[in-house]
């Protein structure tokens, strides 16, 4: 036992400015998980009188109740449909996310109908196709409640049109990598998307509402003149009884999500899983709720990531990986909910020996076939003639090779800086980690807006004076604001994170709850045995 | 039985339930060895695991076992059994059962055969008793059973009148006639009932005494001539002529008056040589007045309360009056002490006129605090083929009201789930002024009762609530077992908007949609009707919880049968609930169970079919008659409309909630 003494009092001022600063942007996030829902509750009653059930009470009613749930990409498409911050609607119009279905861990996406008639946009492709990413990485059965009024015309682009052929191929290879794929048919599913029950293992069609057909009505007309009805098109009677598109059919959406329940129970899904091996463990001797307190909002005040991992880990306790060498990288080894983890987080710039060590630590915990986690909270590597003379660059590359190809799972977290290499040294987002969180406080980019801005005003001082001219200090200065602007306005959290640069945006306070529940996904696929087979299941 | 100083050691009882559990018990802490009887439906009964030693005595309906003389003699024979005691009910008040022991050399535990042949035709005991000085409601019992002499003889006692059968008891066979026009009908259903039920038609008729208490004096005999009694119980607490709440001593009873009824009661025992423990009833009216209604031959259900005030052990003094010893007590040692009540628990649907009701005990749980006597067990069943009694639950106090409020705070930390009981009812009628002040009277129900509270309660906002989390609760804990990664520290939580789970129970012909959040895995808030309640689940071991809503704090019992997780049974107080999430049940299959369906009460065997596919019925009409419990029960149509199948066959054996005829309603 080596339980972490902290050195936070809870009295301070330090700690109550943060705790008010951090609580500010927690409600801030909590809101803006609001609105969608509330939004979407808005048509419950058109929905009502066509027999049918909101998407989120599909949802809840396929979940089982009290299990966990994960969203995935909760603030995804915030600021991408409108500029304007109140009208945004974060999460658009599909809900990803993972939770539990007859015990068994599910990848479910959810078409909210209540939004924009649940047609397709960028951010909810995003959802769509990380869901996707996630059932194959973590395999899971992969299950789509479907209702949606295809692509939006009114705002096409042929990137979109390309790049969402992938949607349909992510399915094929779930179906080969012997992941089960269950789509219910709550409504629409047209054109392209009608390859979506096409492409799933098990068709669940509501009776008089479900309908898939590769052109309607009226696409149908337009194209060859033919006049037919949409029952007839695509209907969930025809398609259960003629097509064979539907293997069941439905009385009503509550029904669906019944008989989906049953399909998942019928996989017996966790007879192929081991159990997971049991270890006691105790809870924090330090309160998670305190690391509101303890992490200051504005990233360039420093802190000990330890008093953040201590309000993470179980009992606080972590054993510190040589805490006296390349003292600004923190590793440590320690577990949650019994899940044993490899932790490597950052008390500022990353230097040559926080390099050598974090790639040295990677490796080990590869050896030890531990999973990583990353807390990431740097403005870097070092720069500087001392640093570069020390072989920052080759410390670092060493650092960023042993990130991109150690073999056990990596979780990231994105809870203050990430600028620069260190980013990737880090497992941001381009290193494909098997999770990547994010805080409402965090920041990213290549560089801090206010360097860039003098970079190139430096860059601009160096071309005037080389050619010996005068330079406009207005002009620079507008220049240095401008950019200052441009970078800044792209680091903040909730702008990344609407960027769908990230898996989700979380409470601080959920940060152990987070961690468990992704090492449990994570080690629970690493249990798993799947029967892949070579084409994927062909619909017969 | 002048033979004096018999060995018993030991005995074969010739029932089953709680008055087989009863005797098994005294026998046991008298170091007599006992020997169970059982039917093939009772192999799993608690008498049977009781028992020393145990023989099957044939199928489940109680003419292939628990009546087979024959049967029951061979296993006495074969365990040799020295005694039988035959309890209550069944062979207890048969004389030729009596006569068959003696001839098989085994002592039969009760009165002489004689005695209970004069006492077992209520005819023959009334007209014995009027000889013996001993008073008599006005009535007819002669032999004359033709039915213009009982229409004459009616006349002569007057109105209104009970048609009973002269072999009965318990309520068979027996109707109140309030006007001369309604007595033809009445007389031909008894007969009927009186033949299936006890193998004979023979009626007698009695004045009705309005608003009477039933009285009953126990009285105790040995073979040496001494007879005492023990002073008197009060069973006017009556629903179709049967018992539901006993006491000792009466509210409406005076030294005085026990000391006349009791003096009346022995000399009737006298009178018939009697021997052992026997019940004498009256009737009491508000004028003082006592009439002898019938002699029970045999140990009462409702004895318990005698012991309790008494202090004695009824069939102890049974066992050693028929060993041949002298009663352990004189007419002058016995004391009354304190006050006790029993209310009897039955399976029945209350809400149906008190129809027996036949179905699994998915849970039993007894009250701690108050005696219990019962013979059922969780798992087990009531049984359409034998009496729907479950269980006596007996509060003893030092004063009347010490004991009704102990017998509620019992009765409400009883939980019985499975069957339909009358637990609501009898808390209820405990706590009605009527009974709070003593002067209850066999009009006690339908005096104090409306229909709607004898209607199953519906659920209120807070009940639904409870319904929800606990249905949500189970299905957490069913989960989290099948699931293979770490969830415990988990339970309630959702990484970003929170899930709702919604629920919807029905409450009448309407439906209360509640959805539950967790917050925690203990912690919930609860959504319903516009709004919110918090709830906190303080506890949650099955069958019983805590939860605390919105600051209230409420005990709540609870049982989920297995492979039902959308139902829920559960009790809170004096209310029982029996309910389905129907938003876990399937459209498809909540459709095919139609208004048009006319399906059995009961478990029972289809008598009558006045019916044939094709023909038009009405609403209310009577299309088939189904016997159970010895009971005719009219079926009728719940639509107009035609009647499109007929699923079963005269004599056929239903199970309850079976579809038996189907009408297509007209304009469907």
């Amino acid at each position: 036992m080596t339980v972490f003494q902290s050195q936070i009092s809870t009295q301070s001022d330090a700690y109550k400015k943060n705790y008010a600063d951090m609580s500010a942007l927690v409600e801030k996030l909590r809101m803006l998980n609001a609105r969608a829902p509330a939004k979407s509750a808005a048509r419950k009653e058109r929905f009502e009188k066509r027999g049918q059930l909101l998407p989120r009470d599909r949802l809840a009613r396929l979940l089982d109740p009290g299990m966990p749930y994960f969203e995935i990409g909760n603030l995804a498409g915030y600021l991408l449909d409108t500029q304007d911050e109140e009208k945004s609607i974060p999460g658009s119009t599909i809900m990803s996310g993972i939770g539990y279905v007859n015990g068994a861990r599910c990848a479910i996406v959810t078409d909210d109908s209540g939004i924009k008639a649940g047609a397709m946009t960028v951010a909810g492709g995003y959802r769509l196709k990380r869901a996707q990413e996630i059932a194959l990485a973590q395999k899971l059965p992969f299950i789509h409640l479907v209702e949606s009024a295809g692509g939006d015309l009114m705002n096409y682009t042929v990137d979109g049109f390309l790049e969402g052929g992938s949607l349909f191929a992510n399915l094929a290879r779930l179906s080969k990598a012997g992941l089960p794929v269950i789509a219910i048919l709550h409504g629409s599913s047209t054109a392209g998307g009608a390859y979506m029950p096409g492409l799933s293992d098990y068709v669940v069609a509501v009776k008089g509402r479900g309908k898939a057909f590769l052109a309607g009505p009226p696409l149908l007309k337009a194209a060859t003149g033919e006049i037919a009805t949409e029952e007839e098109l695509g209907g969930a009677e025809m398609h259960a009884s003629i097509s064979g598109l539907a293997e069941y059919l439905a009385e009503d959406d509550g029904e669906a999500v019944l008989l989906a329940r049953e399909i998942v129970s019928r996989l017996h899904w966790n007879d192929r899983c081991g159990p997971a091996p049991s270890k006691s463990f105790s809870e924090p001797v330090y309160d998670p709720d305190e690391i509101l307190g303890v992490v200051p909002v504005d990233y360039r005040k420093p802190y000990d990531m330890r008093e953040v991992i201590a309000r993470t880990v179980d009992g606080s306790d972590f054993s510190d990986f040589k805490p006296g060498y390349g003292v600004s990288t923190v590793c440590v080894q320690a577990e949650v909910f019994g899940q044993p983890c490899g932790i490597i987080g950052n008390n500022g710039p990353i230097d040559p020996d926080g390099a050598t060590k974090a790639a040295q630590f990677m490796q080990l915990c590869d050896q030890a076939d531990t999973p990583l986690v990353f807390l990431q909270n740097t403005t870097g590597y070092l720069v500087g003639k001392q640093y570069e003379q020390a072989g920052m660059i080759k410390h670092g590359s060493k650092m960023i090779q042993a990130v991109t190809n150690v073999s056990v799972p990596r979780i990231t977290f994105m809870i203050g800086a990430s600028y620069g290499a260190g980013n990737y040294g880090m497992c941001g987002r381009g290193y494909d980690p098997d999770f990547c969180v994010t805080w409402p406080n965090a920041s990213t980019g290549v560089m801090g807006g206010e360097q860039a801005a003098q970079v190139m005003s430096i860059v601009a001082e160096g071309q005037a004076a080389a050619k010996g001219v005068e330079v406009n200090r207005e002009q620079l200065a507008m220049q240095e604001k401008m950019l200052a602007h441009l970078f800044n306005s792209q680091s903040s959290a909730f702008y990344t994170s609407g960027r769908c640069l990230d898996d989700g945006m979380i409470d601080p306070r959920d940060t152990r709850k987070t961690l468990g529940f992704l090492l449990a996904t994570v080690n629970e696929a690493r249990r798993r045995e799947v029967k892949p087979n070579s084409f994927g299941i062909a619909r017969m | 039985m002048t033979e004096k100083h018999r060995t018993i050691s030991s005995i074969l009882i010739a029932n089953r339930g709680e008055i087989a559990c009863r005797v098994i018990r005294t026998a046991k802490s008298m170091g007599i060895r006992t020997i169970a009887v059982y039917s093939e439906a009772d192999a799993a009964a608690p008498h049977v695991q009781m028992a020393d030693d145990v023989r099957l005595i044939g199928p489940a309906p109680v003419s292939e076992s628990y009546l087979r003389i024959d049967r029951i003699l061979e296993a006495a024979k074969e365990t040799g059994a020295d005694a039988i005691h035959p309890g209550y009910g069944f062979l207890s008040e048969n004389a030729d059962f009596a006569r068959a022991c003696a001839e098989a050399g085994v002592i039969f535990i009760g009165p002489p055969p004689d005695a209970i042949e004069v006492m077992g035709d209520k005819a023959k005991a009334k007209r014995r008793m009027i000889k013996a000085g001993v008073p008599c409601v006005p009535g007819y019992e002669g032999e004359d059973q033709a039915d213009d002499t009982l229409l004459r003889e009616a006349k002569t006692v007057g109105f209104p009148i009970m048609v009973k059968a002269a072999a009965g008891g318990g309520g068979r066979g027996m109707r109140l006639v309030e006007r001369e026009a309604d007595l033809a009908a009445a007389i031909a259903t008894a007969r009927s009932e009186a033949e299936n039920a006890f193998g004979s038609g023979n009626l007698i008729l009695e004045r009705a005494i309005v608003r009477p208490r039933h009285i009953e004096i126990q009285v105790f005999a040995d073979a040496h001539g001494h007879v005492v009694h023990l002073g008197e119980r009060d069973c006017s607490v009556q629903r179709r002529h049967q018992k539901v709440l006993e006491e000792a001593p009466s509210p409406a009873v005076d030294p005085d008056l026990r000391e006349k009824m009791g003096a009346a009661a022995a000399k009737a025992a006298r009178d018939i040589d009697y021997e052992g423990a026997g019940t004498v009833e009256f009737l009491l009216g508000d004028d003082g007045a006592f009439y002898f209604l019938e002699m029970n031959t045999r140990l009462q259900v409702e004895h318990p309360v005698t012991e309790m005030i008494t202090g004695l052990d009824l069939v102890e003094m049974q066992i050693r009056v028929a060993r041949g010893e002298p009663l352990p007590v004189h007419q002058q040692t016995i004391a009354l002490n304190g006050h006790a009540i029993e209310a009897r628990l039955y399976a029945e649907d209350v809400s149906a006129v008190f129809l027996p009701a036949a179905g699994p005990i998915e849970l039993w749980r007894a009250p701690a605090g108050a005696r219990v006597d019962t013979g059922i067990t969780s798992g087990g069943e009531a049984s359409a083929h034998y009496d729907p009694m479950l269980a006596k639950i007996i509060a003893h106090g030092a004063t009347r009201e010490d004991a009704r409020r102990q017998l509620i705070a019992a009765l409400e930390k009883t939980a019985l789930f499975g069957v339909a009981t009358n637990r609501t009812f009898l808390i209820n009628a405990l706590r009605k002024q009527d009974f709070i002040s003593g002067d209850a009277t066999t009009a006690f129900i339908s005096e104090n009762f409306t229909d709607d509270e004898l209607a199953a309660p519906a659920l209120s906002e807070v009940e639904a609530a409870m319904a929800a989390v606990i249905l949500h609760r189970l299905a957490q804990n069913a989960f989290v077992q099948k699931a293979t990664g770490r969830v415990n520290q988990l339970l309630g939580w959702s990484s970003a908007t929170p899930i709702a789970t919604p629920y919807r129970f029905a409450v009448g012909e309407d439906s209360i949609a509640v959805a539950v959040t967790a917050e925690s895995a203990d912690a919930c808030r609860v959504s319903l009707n516009g709004h919110e309640l918090s709830v906190e689940i303080k506890e949650f071991h099955a069958p019983q919880a805590i939860l605390q809503i919105d600051g209230a704090r409420h005990r709540v019992f609870f049982h989920q049968p297995a492979d039902e997780p959308e139902r829920l049974f559960f009790s809170l107080g004096a209310r029982d609930f029996d309910v389905v999430n129907l938003n876990a049940v399937m459209a498809s299959a909540a459709a095919s169970a139609g208004a048009g369906a006319v399906t059995a009460p009961m478990h029972g065997s289809l008598t009558e079919i006045f019916v044939k596919v094709g023909e038009t019925v009405s609403k209310g009409q009577r299309v088939a008659v189904l016997e159970a419990m010895k009971m005719q029960h009219d079926l009728v149509a719940g639509v107009d409309g035609a009647v499109a199948a007929i699923h079963a066959d005269i004599g056929a054996q239903i199970a309850a909630g079976a579809a038996l005829i189907e009408i297509e309603e007209t304009g469907a």
